[in-house]
């Protein structure tokens, strides 16, 4: 809402500056944006009058005109806008006039032709961007006068960013009543006085619809002249409305709309054919709008129709040839109210939000539909002429917003506010806001005035009394409760230490959106059918994301062609899984990716690039963190997206809880990368369930270590050599490590040799030799037996 | 005998020429061992007369003491030459990069969400999270936002069908809260927001951090000064905090809060428009049908709501310029915090 201060002073006249209104306005909830002038800074600038207007000998474009402005003489200006013509009164910056920008006219010759001043556009003088000809004057401008005393440019806009509640604030009327509140001063409004009828012509209204339209005031008016411009004040108050001047009539029901916050309408009475008809669209029923668009109409819509067809779609555009034109002589007014309930939604299902729209969407005075057609009535018949008719009005009492009162509890406003405030200044206040307030015992019973449709409840009251008094005035308190501690399982841990472990770990967060592109979501799951948003920013944001991978890949991608060589990421967030039965499984899930070199670049760091037993050694410290790492196993598997022969599942207990993998060499071509990626994706619930410690005594006798190294197929896993030496290594085996893998020269090609490293301890007491070359024996057995093993050299 | 300070000048000068320990071994082998040449002389003591026999015995004596000394002297100095050659040679070159992984990041993003978290943790919120595909009623209807209502339309929402929208907000997770215990309660809920908004100052997801109060006995009051003690904590800097009225469906009274620019100190500057304030979150009391719908006595119970974006409050904390950068993921970006 932009509000001329020039013209809230007319009806409210604080002792405040610009500045400090604008405060008043901001801290009382009415949010100041910009406060900036009308015009810009010049002086010099005359109205001047074209008398003469001849071609430039030297210069197609130009012409040579002879301006009157207020001296005796005439000066010669030379201007090339293309609207200079004789009779046209325009700005005229005279020689020596400053224009903003520091711009200084001085007397010139163009093209061998003296000039003694500029005549100026709208944006030469900072007034709108208009620059394609000279800035019309309507013909009662004073010629000489300086300009900034006829159009009143010595005013500032204020900007108001109004909250959808505020309905009330969107109209001059409405910021002056607050205005009042705010400071306790009179508000002065302007005559609304009915007008009497001069011919006994009525158009007759039905509402067909009450429930939406439950109020429609209409008014025929003859004989009005359109060749008439509006005059400049109404054209400078539409302009600082931020309203185009379009004709008197429009113009008219515009200011209206700025002035009383009433959305109005005027139809060319011409062609008009039986009544006006305020009704519920037909399906499929058409309507051409005044911006050039036929939409097709659904009985969701409202619609006003004469006998023939919809005329304007109801509270929100009017409709292409039933509007008044240059031609129209007879009009007929519409000044109505439509429920905001109702009304909602509407003009945004046709992509459209009109100034109309947006104030009969948040609440309009229900009141006001007649003293606004009245005082439509007054300006029009002032400035174009035209006898009135009668008003009609058709109204449906019924239908039209009903105001319980509310009732504030005294007691509540120390309660909720957490200050006191005395009851005259109570009542001072809600009174000061046009509420009908009665005492009541411990409190009042409160009235709400027709133009607020934002009070309804005690809060609504509370918050009233608030903004008045002042939220700066409010004290700052403490909370106060009870402490309790919370009750906090240890074995539970937080997202925070996993976080923190990889990126110790060297792994840095990334956070990705969480809609991907479908076609990448695809490459790693093309199984799923994703979630798809209805209305996407754009397609390679289009599905929600089923994996977290494709999120990473394409952060790793971008930071690779950065020339980030090494990316070692990992993210936390939700993925979103749908299943066969319609339901969503939105699952908090950890991804890592890992690439580039083992270790960063220095001199004393491997060169090795990073392969799956980086990532896999990451996870496993991870795991380690539950003290639950035994629980979790990785079985060879394969998945979309990554290599078949380097892809394990893991899985804690007998539960899938994730993957990890190298991308497949078609993904990473598909994805253009030249180098391996290595991914996992893991549900961070598996990772979160850790076990209580329970201590077991430490032993004083030695250890003994025994190390053995068995050859078998190459298709024998490490995992079943490990199980298989853990079963069979007798009560005093208490670890194991695999030292090395060999596969090469000295080996039958299909064979590997697996290194060995056991270790055995008693608690009670030092071990003989024998018992445990015992249990390497039967180590050894086993793995022959089982697993086709040989003993190495 | 007449020899024997010549004797002692000649092992005096080999001892001190002694180059090893074992030159010097063979030195006191050859004047002090049993064939030594000192050794010899005492020997040759029966040869003199009674007399003469005690003042050259102590004489020899005190030669053979002082080689002694020498020889010892001499040897702890080579030995302390040695250790001190060899670990010459094993000296390094200090200032060599260490070898290894760095360290990795946090986001800033969950940096700044983990702050915050533990500053309302400290005065009791709990954390609460919850579904980000979220049905209309509980990120609209539940919040007080009923169908085609304008506020609505502020929200860019998101839509995956009629009735289900990627959250606009965290709220919803303070609905799923008061829907299922009993007040009071004291929560925060950060995570993951979604609009369909792009631009310069806008990307289609960022983060907020909501909180909800509801007890017996909350007060506009006490919601001022847990922002302004908030906000105090974050930014480690006495702040001037401003409350200004504003709407918000699911509260009433209902405020917006400014605080005074962090870059500028409110002289006024670039980033706060020069109005050297800062608008940072939306805030009120609980609407009293926003307690019905969730089944919380409005009469009996009270209750504040404030909501605020995280990147927006990383960004001033850090002085990061551009949001975009958060969702970027750029390692030279992420390595900065
Ligand atoms: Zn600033």
């Amino acid at each position: 809402m932009k509000i001329s201060e020039q013209w809230l002073r007319e009806w409210v006249d604080p002792a405040l500056d610009s500045a400090g209104l604008a405060e008043q306005l901001t801290m009382a909830g009415l949010e100041v944006d910009a406060i900036s002038p009308v015009a810009g800074a010049f002086e010099g600038v005359v109205v001047g009058e074209i008398v003469s207007a001849e071609q430039h000998p030297d210069a197609d474009k130009l012409r040579v005109c002879q301006v009157k402005a207020g001296g005796e003489e005439l000066l010669q200006i030379v201007c090339g806008a293309p609207n200079a013509r004789v009779g046209l009164k325009a700005p005229l910056a005279t020689v020596d006039a400053e224009l903003p920008g520091d711009f200084r006219i001085k007397r010139a010759k163009l093209r061998g032709v003296e000039s003694q001043g500029m005549l100026c556009a709208e944006a030469e003088l900072g007034l709108s961007e208009a620059n394609e000809g000279l800035m019309e004057l309507p013909p009662e401008a004073i010629v000489g006068q300086d300009l900034r005393e006829t159009l009143g440019l010595d005013d500032v806009v204020i900007e108001v960013d109004l909250t959808p509640n505020r309905a009330d604030c969107l109209g001059m009327r409405g910021v002056a009543r607050e205005v009042g509140a705010l400071n306790g001063i009179a508000v002065c409004e302007p005559l609304l006085e009915p007008v009497a009828a001069t011919i006994e012509d009525t158009f007759p209204v039905s509402l067909a619809a009450p429930a939406r339209c439950p109020r429609y005031v209409g008014r025929v008016i003859r004989g009005v002249d359109l060749s008439r411009p509006s005059p400049l004040w109404l054209q400078e108050r539409l302009r600082r409305g931020g309203i185009c001047s379009i004709d008197p009539v429009v113009d008219i029901t515009n200011y209206l709309l700025l002035e009383l916050g009433q959305p109005m309408h005027a139809f060319d009475l011409g062609v008009l054919a039986g009544g006006i008809e305020v009704r519920t669209a037909r399906a499929g029923e058409t309507l051409e709008l005044l911006n050039g668009n036929t939409i097709t109409l659904g009985d969701s819509n409202l619609v006003i129709a004469d006998e023939r067809r919809a005329l304007a779609l109801a509270g929100i555009m009017g409709g292409e040839g039933s509007g008044v034109g240059p031609e129209t002589t007879d009009i007929f007014l519409e000044s109505a109210f439509f429920a905001p309930e109702h009304l909602a939604g509407q003009a945004r299902s046709f992509g459209l939000h009109t100034d109309s729209s947006h104030r009969f969407e948040r609440g309009v005075d229900f009141t006001l539909q007649r003293p606004a057609i009245e005082r439509a009535t007054a300006l029009l018949t002032a400035i174009v002429g035209g006898a009135p008719g009668p008003v009609v009005e058709a109204v449906e009492e019924n239908a039209l917003p009903q105001r319980e009162p509310v009732l504030l509890r005294a007691a509540r406003i120390e309660r909720v506010l957490g200050v006191a405030i005395d009851d005259g200044a109570v009542e001072r206040i809600l009174r000061g806001l046009g509420l009908n307030v009665e005492a009541v015992d411990n409190g009042w019973r409160c009235g709400v005035p027709p133009w607020r449709f934002d009070i309804a409840i005690e809060a609504d009251l509370l918050e009233e009394l608030g903004r008045v008094h002042g939220y700066h005035r409010l004290p700052a308190t403490r909370i106060r409760a009870e402490l309790a501690m919370p009750r906090r399982p240890e074995t539970q841990l937080s997202q925070r230490r996993v976080r923190r472990h990889l990126a110790a770990r060297g792994y840095r967060e990334a956070i990705t959106y969480s809609f991907v592109d479908r076609t990448q979501q695809a490459l790693f799951d093309p199984a799923l059918a994703p979630v798809a948003l209805r209305n996407p920013i754009s397609s390679d944001m289009a599905v929600m994301r089923t994996s977290l991978i494709p999120g990473l890949v394409a952060t790793a991608q971008r930071n690779l062609n950065r020339q980030q060589p090494r990316p070692r990421l990992f993210e936390t967030g939700l993925r979103f899984l749908p299943g066969d039965d319609g339901s969503l499984d939105q699952r908090p899930t950890l991804a890592v990716l890992l690439g580039g070199r083992r270790q960063p670049e220095g001199w004393a760091c491997s060169r090795d690039a990073a392969d799956f037993y980086d990532l896999k050694g990451d996870l496993e410290s991870l795991f380690a963190v539950t003290g639950c790492e035994g629980e979790f196993t990785f079985a060879a598997a394969e998945r979309a997206g990554l290599h078949p022969g380097q892809t394990a599942a893991i899985h804690r207990g007998a539960a899938l809880v994730g993957y990890l993998g190298a991308l497949h060499p078609e993904t990473l071509a598909a994805l253009d990368l030249d180098r391996p990626l290595y991914v996992a994706e893991l549900d961070l619930a598996a990772l979160l369930d850790a076990r209580l410690p329970a201590f077991a005594p430490v032993s004083r006798f030695p250890e003994i270590r025994r190390d053995l190294a068995v050859i078998v197929d190459r298709e024998v896993t490490a995992a079943a050599i490990m199980a298989d030496v853990r079963a069979t290594a007798g009560p005093y085996f208490k670890e194991l490590t695999l030292f090395d893998v060999y596969a090469g020269k000295g080996i039958d090609p299909k064979r590997k040799s697996l290194a060995l490293g056991l270790t055995f301890r008693d608690q009670s007491r030092t071990l003989d030799d024998e018992e445990v070359t015992e249990a390497v024996k039967q180590v050894i057995d086993s793995l022959v037996k089982n697993h086709n093993a040989a003993l190495r050299g | 005998m007449d020899n024997l300070e010549e004797l002692a000048g000649e092992a005096r000068a080999a001892i001190e020429a002694a180059g090893d320990g074992a030159a010097l071994e063979q030195l006191r082998v050859d004047y002090l061992g049993k064939k030594g040449r000192v050794t010899a002389l005492l020997k040759g003591l029966g040869k003199l007369s009674a007399e003469e026999r005690p003042a050259a015995g102590a004489r020899i004596n005190e030669v053979k003491e002082s080689l002694q000394g020498l020889i010892a002297g001499r040897k702890a100095a080579l030995d302390t030459a040695a250790v001190a050659e060899r670990l010459a040679g094993e000296a390094i070159d200090v200032t060599l990069p260490g070898r290894g992984e760095g360290t990795g990041s946090l986001h800033p993003v969950t940096r700044t969400i983990e702050r915050m978290e533990d500053f309302f943790s400290a005065v009791g919120f709990e954390i609460a999270e919850g579904p980000e595909i979220e049905d209309d009623y509980h990120n609209f209807e539940a919040l007080n936002f009923p169908p085609n209502h304008p506020a609505r339309a502020e929200h860019d929402t998101f839509f995956v069908d009629e009735g289900t929208v990627l959250r606009t907000h965290t709220s919803p997770v303070q609905v799923r809260v008061m829907e299922s215990r009993e007040p009071p309660f004291r929560i925060i809920c950060p995570g993951r927001v979604y609009r369909c908004d792009s631009d310069l100052t806008h990307t289609p997801m960022f983060h907020q951090v909501e909180g909800l109060l509801v007890d017996e006995h909350s007060t506009l009051a006490d919601l001022k000064g847990l922002i302004e003690d908030f906000l105090q904590s974050f930014f480690e800097q006495s702040l001037a905090v401003r409350f200004r009225p504003s709407y918000f469906p699911f509260v009433e009274p209902g405020a917006e809060v400014d605080m005074q620019c962090v870059h500028c100190g409110g002289e006024g500057c670039r980033v706060c428009s020069h109005t050297g304030w800062l608008e940072i979150m939306g805030c009120g009391m609980v609407h009293p049908r926003v307690f019905e719908l969730s089944g919380i006595d409005p009469d009996r119970y009270a209750g504040f709501a404030f909501g605020m974006g995280v990147e927006r409050l990383a960004m001033l904390r850090y002085g990061v310029g551009d949001l975009r950068l958060f969702f970027d993921n750029d390692q030279r970006f992420l390595a900065q915090f």
